[in-house]
Formats: C-alpha cells, sequence, structure tokens
C-alpha cells in the first residue's frame, strides 16, 4: 500500500464487497438482491482497477454490471409480482447453510493465514499493460497466446446463444 | 468308386437330420417320410460300394504283400490341439469292422426307414403327429452311429458316442406325452451318460500316457502303448487296466451290460422300429464295436479282459432268465439283445491274440460275425414285434395268440428269426454262435458249458415268445375291433429281406475278410461243439413246445412250483429296485440332502446376507438423494472442504 | 488482504446457494461465487507474476463463461415459469420420478 490514498479506496471498495454480499444474500426481495449484487460487482471492479487491471476492470463493468444484473432484472420482471417478498428461510436450513459457509471460509482463511505474508505484502507497482498488449496476446498463438480458449469461448457463447433461444423460444 | 465318397456317407444323413427338421413341417408329412428314406436308399449304396471296393478292391494297396488287410484313412482333419502332439481330429478311418458296420448301420436303418412309413401311420395310412421329428432323429441317429463306426481315434469316438446317446434319448421319448416314455429316456439317458464319464475318464487316462488319441497309432504298437505307463499303479493294478476298464465300462452302459442294462428294457417304450435299430441292432453293439476297436490292447492287459469275460458271460445268463419270464414281447426281446450283446462281449474276452495258438483271434471273428448276423436276425425280430403290435395295439403276449392264421408272413419271419437266434442250422445265428462257443471252449470248458447252456436258454424263450404270440390258443378277436392282418408292403418287405438274410448270412465266408489282424482266418467246423450246440438248442424248443404251443395248465404248475424265482425273474432280480433304494434312500437322502441344504443355507445365505445387506444399507441412505440440488451441493461442499482440510493438515504437519 | 473479502463473498454465495429458494437468488449466489473466485485469479496474478497476464486471462474467460452460463439459466428458468408459474426450487418438482 503506496499510499493513504489507495488503502482509503481499497478500504471502501472491501467494505462495500463484504456488506453487499451478506446483504445480496439476505435480503428477502429478491430486485433488492440483484441491485445488491450489482454493486458487490462494481466494488469488484474498483480492485481490479486498483490493480492495474484497466480492462479487466472495464469487461467487469461492462459484462457483469451492464449485461448480467440487467438480465437478471429482467428475468425478475417477468417472473414475481412486485413487492412480493420471498418466504422466510427455514431455520433449520438457515444454520446449515451458515454452518457450510462458515466452515468452508474457516478452511480458507486458514490456509490464508497459514501464509501469512500475502496478508500485508506491498503491492508492487505493476508495469501497466496497454490494451494493444492484451488484444496481440488473446489472437496469438505462442507460448503466453490465448487464440484456442478464444475461439473456444465463443463457440460457446454461440452455442450457449442458440441454446438460450431454443430453450425459451415459446412453443 | 474311390473312398472320396465316404464323406457322403456321413453328410447325407446329418443334411437329413437339418433338412427334415427345419423343412419338414412345410414339406407335408408323407413326402417328409419318402423323402427321408429316399435319402437313406443312397446312403445304403453308397456304404454298400464302400465297403464293396475295400473287401474285393485290389487296386487301393488295401491288402499289404503279406496278405494283410490295411486300414485306409478316407480322411483325416485336425480339429482341436492340446498339445504338439495331443491332437483331436475328425475324419473317416476303414478297417474291416468299420466297413462291416457301414454295412450292418446302413441296412438296418434303412429297412427301419422303409418300415416306419408304414408303422407310424395309423390303419388308414395316415401319419402320425410328430412323423417329421421322427424322420429327422432317426437321420440324426443314423449320422451319429455312422460317424462313430468311422471314427479315426478315440475322441471322436466319444463325441459319437454321445450323439448316439441323445438320439436315442429323443427317439425313446418320441411320444413325450406319455411319463412312461419320459421316464425311459431320462433313465436310458443318465445311465449311458453315467457310463461315458468313465469311459471318458479312460480315455484321458490312456491319451495322457500314450499322447495319442488315433487308433492307428495305438493298435500299430500296442506294446508300446500300454508299456508307456509302466510302473504306474494305482490301487494295484496297473494304470492301463485302469483305463481300459474304464473304457470298458463306457462301452457297458452303451451295451446295456450288467449292471447298467436297468435302461435298455424301458428303452422299449419308444416306437418299436426304433428299438429295432438303435436297441437291438446298431447303438447297443457301440460298446461291443469299441472293445473290438480297442482289442490289441485289451488282448494285452488280460485283467481287464477278465472283467469282460466275467461281466458279459453273467450279464448273458443273467438276462436270459429274465428274458424266459417276461409278458411284454419288446422287453422279453429286449432281455434277449442283452444276452447276445453279452454273448459277443464274452467271445471277445475269451479271444487270445491273434497267432497265438491254433484259434487265436477266433473268438473276435466269431463276436463280430455274431453282432453282424444278430443285427440282421434281432432287427427282423423287432420290425416283427412292431407289425404285430401295430396290428393288436398291445405289447402284452396275453392279448396276442393264435396269430398264425391272421397274419402268415409275419409268423414265418419271426420263426425264421427265432431258429436263427436259436443257432438251428443253416441259419445265421447258428454259424456265429458255434464259432462263439467254439472259441468259449479253447478259453476253458467252463466258459464253453456255461455259453452252451445259455445258448439252450436263449433257444428255450425265443420259441416261448413265438408260441404265444402265433400259437397257444385261438387268437380272439376284441369286440369293436377288425382282425389283425399282415401290413402294406412298406412294412412287409422289409420283413421279407431280412428273413432272407437271416437265412443266408451264416454262409459268408466271415473269417476271410473281418478278423483281428487282417490276415484271413479259416474256420473249420468244430463238429463236437456244433453238435452239441444244436442239440442243446434242439432240446430248448422241444420244451417250448411242449409248454407253450397248445394251451395247457403245464407253465402255471411250474410257475407255481418254482413262485419264488418265477417273480424274481419276472421283476428282473429287483435290480430296478435296487437301483431306485440305492439313489433315491442313499445317494438323495444322505449324500444330495446335506449338500442341498449346505447349498440352501450356507451359500444361498451368504449371497442373500449381501444382498440384504445392500438392500439395506440402500434403503439406509435413499434419504440423502432427494433431488433438491441444493441439499447435493451442501454435500458436495462439505467434501470438498474435509479434502481442503486434510490436505492442510498434512501440508502444514 | 486483497482475498479477505473474496473470501467473504465467497462465504455468502455459498450461504445464499444453500438457503434460498428463489431460482433466480440461487443464481446470483453463483455469480458471487465466481466473482470472488475471480478476484482470487486476479490477485494471485498480480502479487506472484506482475509481468505476465495469465490470471488475468483466465478471469476474462471466466466471466465470458459466467455469462453465457447466466443467459441460458435464465432462459432455463423463464422456461420452467411459463410451465410452472413457479420459481421455486422445492415446488418444481415435476421432473422428480
Amino acid at each position: 500500500m503506496d499510499s493513504v490514498g489507495n488503502l482509503i479506496i481499497y478500504a471502501i471498495a472491501a467494505i462495500a464487497i463484504i456488506a453487499f454480499s451478506i446483504l445480496a444474500v439476505t435480503t428477502k426481495k429478491i430486485l433488492r438482491s440483484a441491485t445488491y449484487l450489482l454493486f458487490t460487482l462494481l466494488a469488484t471492479a474498483v480492485i481490479y482497477f486498483q490493480m492495474d487491471y484497466e480492462f479487466l476492470g472495464a469487461v467487469q463493468i461492462a459484462v457483469y454490471a451492464g449485461g448480467i444484473v440487467v438480465l437478471f432484472v429482467f428475468a425478475i420482471m417477468l417472473t414475481h409480482k412486485p413487492g412480493k417478498d420471498a418466504e422466510p428461510l427455514s431455520s433449520h436450513k438457515k444454520w446449515l447453510g451458515v454452518g457450510a459457509a462458515f466452515a468452508g471460509a474457516a478452511v480458507c482463511a486458514g490456509a490464508l493465514f497459514s501464509y501469512g505474508k500475502f496478508c500485508c505484502a506491498k503491492l508492487l507497482p505493476g508495469s501497466g499493460f496497454d490494451i494493444k498488449e492484451i488484444g496481440s496476446a488473446l489472437l496469438d498463438t505462442d507460448k503466453f497466446g490465448y487464440l484456442l480458449p478464444f475461439e473456444a469461448i465463443s463457440i460457446l457463447l454461440l452455442a450457449c446463444i442458440i441454446g438460450g433461444v431454443v430453450i425459451a423460444r415459446r412453443r | 468308386m474311390s473312398f472320396d465318397f465316404s464323406i457322403l456317407v456321413l453328410a447325407i444323413p446329418f443334411f437329413m437330420f437339418l433338412f427334415l427338421g427345419l423343412v419338414g413341417v412345410k414339406m407335408g408329412k408323407k413326402i417328409t417320410g419318402v423323402v427321408g428314406t429316399i435319402a437313406m436308399g443312397v446312403t445304403l449304396f453308397i456304404c454298400y460300394s464302400i465297403a464293396f471296393t475295400y473287401f474285393f478292391g485290389t487296386d487301393q494297396g488295401q491288402i499289404s504283400a503279406e496278405g494283410v488287410r490295411q486300414s485306409v484313412l478316407a480322411y483325416d482333419w485336425n480339429w482341436l490341439t492340446f498339445t504338439d502332439k495331443l491332437v483331436v481330429k475328425l475324419g473317416i478311418l476303414l478297417d474291416p469292422i468299420s466297413a462291416m458296420m457301414l454295412i450292418v448301420i446302413s441296412t438296418i436303418s434303412f429297412l427301419v426307414h422303409l418300415f416306419s412309413l408304414g408303422y407310424m401311420s395309423d390303419e388308414y395310412g395316415k401319419p402320425e403327429k410328430g412323423f417329421q421329428r421322427y424322420y429327422s432323429f432317426l437321420a440324426l441317429f443314423t449320422f451319429s452311429m455312422l460317424g462313430l463306426v468311422v471314427a479315426t481315434n478315440i475322441f471322436q469316438m466319444f463325441i459319437f458316442f454321445e450323439m448316439v446317446g441323445v438320439s436315442s434319448y429323443l427317439l425313446i421319448g418320441f411320444y413325450y406325452t406319455s411319463p412312461a416314455a419320459i421316464h425311459a429316456s431320462k433313465k436310458a439317458f443318465i445311465v449311458t451318460r453315467l457310463a461315458d464319464l468313465f469311459f471318458l475318464v479312460g480315455i484321458m487316462i490312456l491319451s495322457y500316457y500314450t499322447d495319442t488319441f488315433d487308433f492307428n497309432a495305438l493298435m500299430a504298437s500296442p506294446e508300446s502303448a500300454l508299456s508307456s505307463a509302466h510302473g504306474q499303479t494305482f490301487m494295484g493294478c496297473s494304470v492301463m487296466a485302469w483305463a481300459l476298464t474304464f473304457i470298458f465300462i463306457g462301452g457297458a452302459g452303451k451295451s446295456a451290460m450288467y449292471p447298467l442294462h436297468i435302461w435298455l428294457p424301458d428303452a422299449m417304450e419308444g416306437p418299436t422300429p426304433v428299438s429295432a435299430l438303435i436297441h437291438a441292432a446298431t447303438m447297443v453293439v457301440a460298446g461291443v464295436f469299441l472293445v473290438a476297436r480297442l482289442f490289441p490292447l485289451y488282448v494285452l492287459e488280460q485283467g481287464s479282459m477278465n472283467i469282460v469275460l466275467v461281466v458279459g458271460a453273467f450279464t448273458a445268463l443273467y438276462a436270459a432268465a429274465i428274458a424266459c419270464v417276461q409278458s411284454d414281447i419288446k422287453r422279453a426281446l429286449a432281455f434277449s439283445t442283452i444276452s447276445q450283446i453279452a454273448y459277443m462281449m464274452t467271445a471277445l474276452a475269451v479271444s487270445s491274440a491273434p497267432g497265438v495258438g491254433e484259434e487265436g483271434g477266433l473268438g473276435y471273428m466269431a463276436s463280430m460275425f455274431h453282432l453282424f448276423t444278430h443285427a440282421m436276425f434281432k432287427a427282423l425280430l423287432f420290425l416283427c414285434a412292431g407289425a404285430i403290435i401295430h396290428a393288436v395295439h398291445s405289447n402284452e403276449n396275453s392279448h396276442m395268440h393264435g396269430l398264425h392264421k391272421f397274419m402268415p408272413i409275419t409268423s414265418i419271419a419271426f420263426l425264421i428269426g427265432c431258429l436263427a437266434i436259436a443257432g438251428i442250422p443253416p441259419f445265421a445265428g447258428f454259424f456265429s454262435k458255434d464259432e462263439i462257443l467254439v472259441a468259449c471252449y479253447e478259453k476253458s470248458p467252463l466258459w464253453g458249458v456255461w455259453m452252451a447252456i445259455v445258448a439252450g436258454m436263449t433257444a428255450f424263450y425265443m420259441f416261448r415268445i413265438y408260441y404265444l404270440i402265433f400259437h397257444w390258443k385261438k387268437h380272439e378277436v376284441k369286440e369293436g375291433h377288425h382282425a389283425p392282418h399282415d401290413m402294406q408292403w412298406t412294412m412287409t418287405l422289409p420283413l421279407i429281406i431280412l428273413a432272407v438274410i437271416s437265412c443266408v448270412a451264416g454262409f459268408i465266408p466271415f473269417g476271410k475278410y473281418v478278423t483281428a489282424d487282417g490276415q484271413a482266418l479259416h474256420t473249420h467246423t468244430n463238429w463236437p461243439v456244433a453238435i452239441s450246440s444244436v442239440c442243446i438248442a434242439l432240446v430248448g424248443i422241444g420244451l417250448a413246445t411242449k409248454m407253450y404251443f397248445k394251451e395247457n395248465d403245464l407253465p402255471s404248475k411250474l410257475k407255481s412250483k418254482f413262485n419264488g424265482l418265477w417273480t424274481a425273474a419276472y421283476n428282473r432280480f429287483y435290480m430296478d429296485e435296487l437301483y431306485q433304494f440305492i439313489t433315491h434312500k442313499v445317494i438323495f437322502q444322505k449324500v444330495c440332502k446335506p449338500i442341498a441344504w449346505f447349498d440352501r443355507h450356507v451359500i444361498d445365505g451368504t449371497m442373500n446376507l449381501l444382498a440384504d445387506m445392500t438392500t439395506s444399507a440402500s434403503f439406509a441412505i435413499r434419504k440423502m438423494q432427494s433431488g433438491s440440488i441444493q441439499s447435493y451441493v451442501l454435500y458436495y461442499f462439505l467434501g470438498a472442504i474435509m479434502l481442503a482440510a486434510v490436505t492442510m493438515v498434512i501440508v502444514l504437519i | 488482504m486483497y482475498l479477505i473479502p473474496s473470501l467473504i463473498m465467497f462465504g455468502c454465495g455459498v450461504f445464499g446457494f444453500i438457503t434460498r429458494k428463489n431460482m433466480i437468488a440461487i443464481l446470483i449466489s453463483l455469480e458471487l461465487m465466481l466473482n470472488s473466485v475471480d478476484i482470487n485469479f486476479v490477485v494471485f496474478n498480480r502479487f506472484l507474476y506482475p509481468d505476465q497476464l495469465n490470471g488475468m486471462f483466465f478471469a476474462l474467460f471466466a466471466i465470458a463463461i459466467a455469462a453465457a452460463e447466466t443467459a441460458v439459466a435464465i432462459a432455463i428458468i423463464i422456461n420452467v415459469y411459463r410451465v410452472a408459474k413457479k420459481v421455486d426450487i422445492s415446488e418444481i418438482t415435476k421432473l422428480k420420478f
């Protein structure tokens, strides 16, 4: 953490992520849940920016915040009557979920703190990647080229488009 | 005609089996029978030409320079290769006895095919149900029997041995709606199967030590074959003696030697032509044929030979005694068959090696001769019995009596058969039986006298049957039945042909063609033996005439006098009951029951326990498979965490 | 220290996935989990190999796949809703045997 400004930005983003995540899964209204998800994703984008991954942050905002959350909102609009609360959770199930989540978190946290240097590692000054470099890496076939996964993802997306159309088509 | 055609002898019946069995239903009954008979006629022709070429041809090199008749290996294919030396082959071997058997089998089979055209129909000439099946099975049997006699090796012989067993089973059980027929077929199959088990063990022992299945290789040097297991003993006897004894047991099962004879009388439940073909003329002599085939080995192993001798001689007397009191004509004939086959066995057993002594190998020749003549006249007798049964619809002689006036041709044919079996010159049986007796006297006077007594009994019981069928008293035609009469030509023609053969077969110079070593054996009539045997036969016939020609009370008087003996003999000396006792009371109760209990409770129990455990375990965890994705995720996640925790602990420690 | 919010986000995702009944809420929880993993990739990339882009590309592809997956899932949910008029997974039991 080279500067206090960065630290403050990090603190805000981290607190936003934690708070909105928890709210997203605990709120009764599903539309609010989607909204909290949006904030969480935006906060994540802030973290990406902070780590000098501007492109990734932009993608995060564009795809997640702009695409996926909008999709969620549409789906919620289509399937829910406004103003209707979700049913309260059964306590049995709730405690089960809490237990599982805490167990997972505990194990991961244990792993994390056992390698304690990560927690307070200094963020090295990033070399900064320009968009040109990323673009050429994406379409490269060298060792650090990503043409094959890129194409695979594009085919997957195509399949998803067709699949989505086929599934959602009115018969 | 070269021997290349010999494959047709097997191919035609086998093809007919498939053809008649598969297409017969479509063809109609009459045509099936006619086609089967014609095909058998073709086979007959080929068999005759092969045998003729073999016995009289000179250009094929069958007779070597020393005058020894060689065996001819017409075909020989490798079939299974176990080791380099131990190879199972399939092929066709022609030598004097197999050529002779070809004649016997094809003749009888053809005549039985012809006879069955009439027999398997009702009075109006309409064929019975299952007619096609019957002809198909007949073809199968003919195929297996021919394959048996031309077998080149002991393993091929075993295969065909089993196949005749199967076809015999199928034909005995032909009337599968009758429980008696089913029991009889099962009995025949199980008993012969049991004997074949010993046969197989014998084959294994033999081939293990000699490294070969081939008859030619075994016969070429029987001494070395025997000495290959030299020094190996088991329970005090040499291994080879055991092997040969086991093989003999296999043959005894098929040939109905005591104590494995019990299936043959019951086998008479099958159609009578089948009895004539299988249970009188051909299949039952398979055991004799087997011993004759391995004769060079047996003759060197006197221990096994003595077993054959004792079993044969005892069976001859035993069966003859039973045959004297049976009232069912087919059963009486069956016991007569057992007795006569035992005769052949005895003749083989008393034979010494060819060239030893003055009459060496005579018994072998006589046995084969008797096999030939017996096949002819016993088939004649059975076919006559078939004609009679077809006419009066009963097996019991009490329903017959006095048929001579109604069925003259059958009566004369039956009489010829009786004279032949009784050994009255000039009928066939005289010559062969006479030579057997000579061979027996050669061995020891005891056996000679013994067999002469059996011959007398044979004459007695045959004429008893004859008189009870055709004379005794006037035939009573039952209400609603028409009078019995001679049958149509398909049934009488075989009788006439066989009767003629029975008359003249004795004059065949058999010793010239069929001998143990291939060299011609010159027989001369041993007058004292011949005359005494004819006298004994005449005494037997006279006794029978006295007792049974006209209705009188002499038989019942004798019966009451020797009541115990009569009852015992009538019940076949309680052999069947003994078997019943042993199988049911001893084997089933004492051996099988505990095994069954063990199987049901311990082995099945273990399996059931496993199954129950699986069931209860799956019932216990069934709740976990709720179909709810969320619980699945929970389990998955917990599992993943656990793995992660374990990994962490391992890495950190 | 960037990992801590990611960890908590993941825990929230698990909790939501297990407890919520609404299918869309479950999907939202799923997105949370995916996002937290993305953060992890990026953070490790940034801290361990600052001059390479592997983790970043992984996150990039993960985002693309998440988008695709969400689209299909929402299509399915809408279709199910059209048939059953419900989005509660505890009530959609028609496919259960």
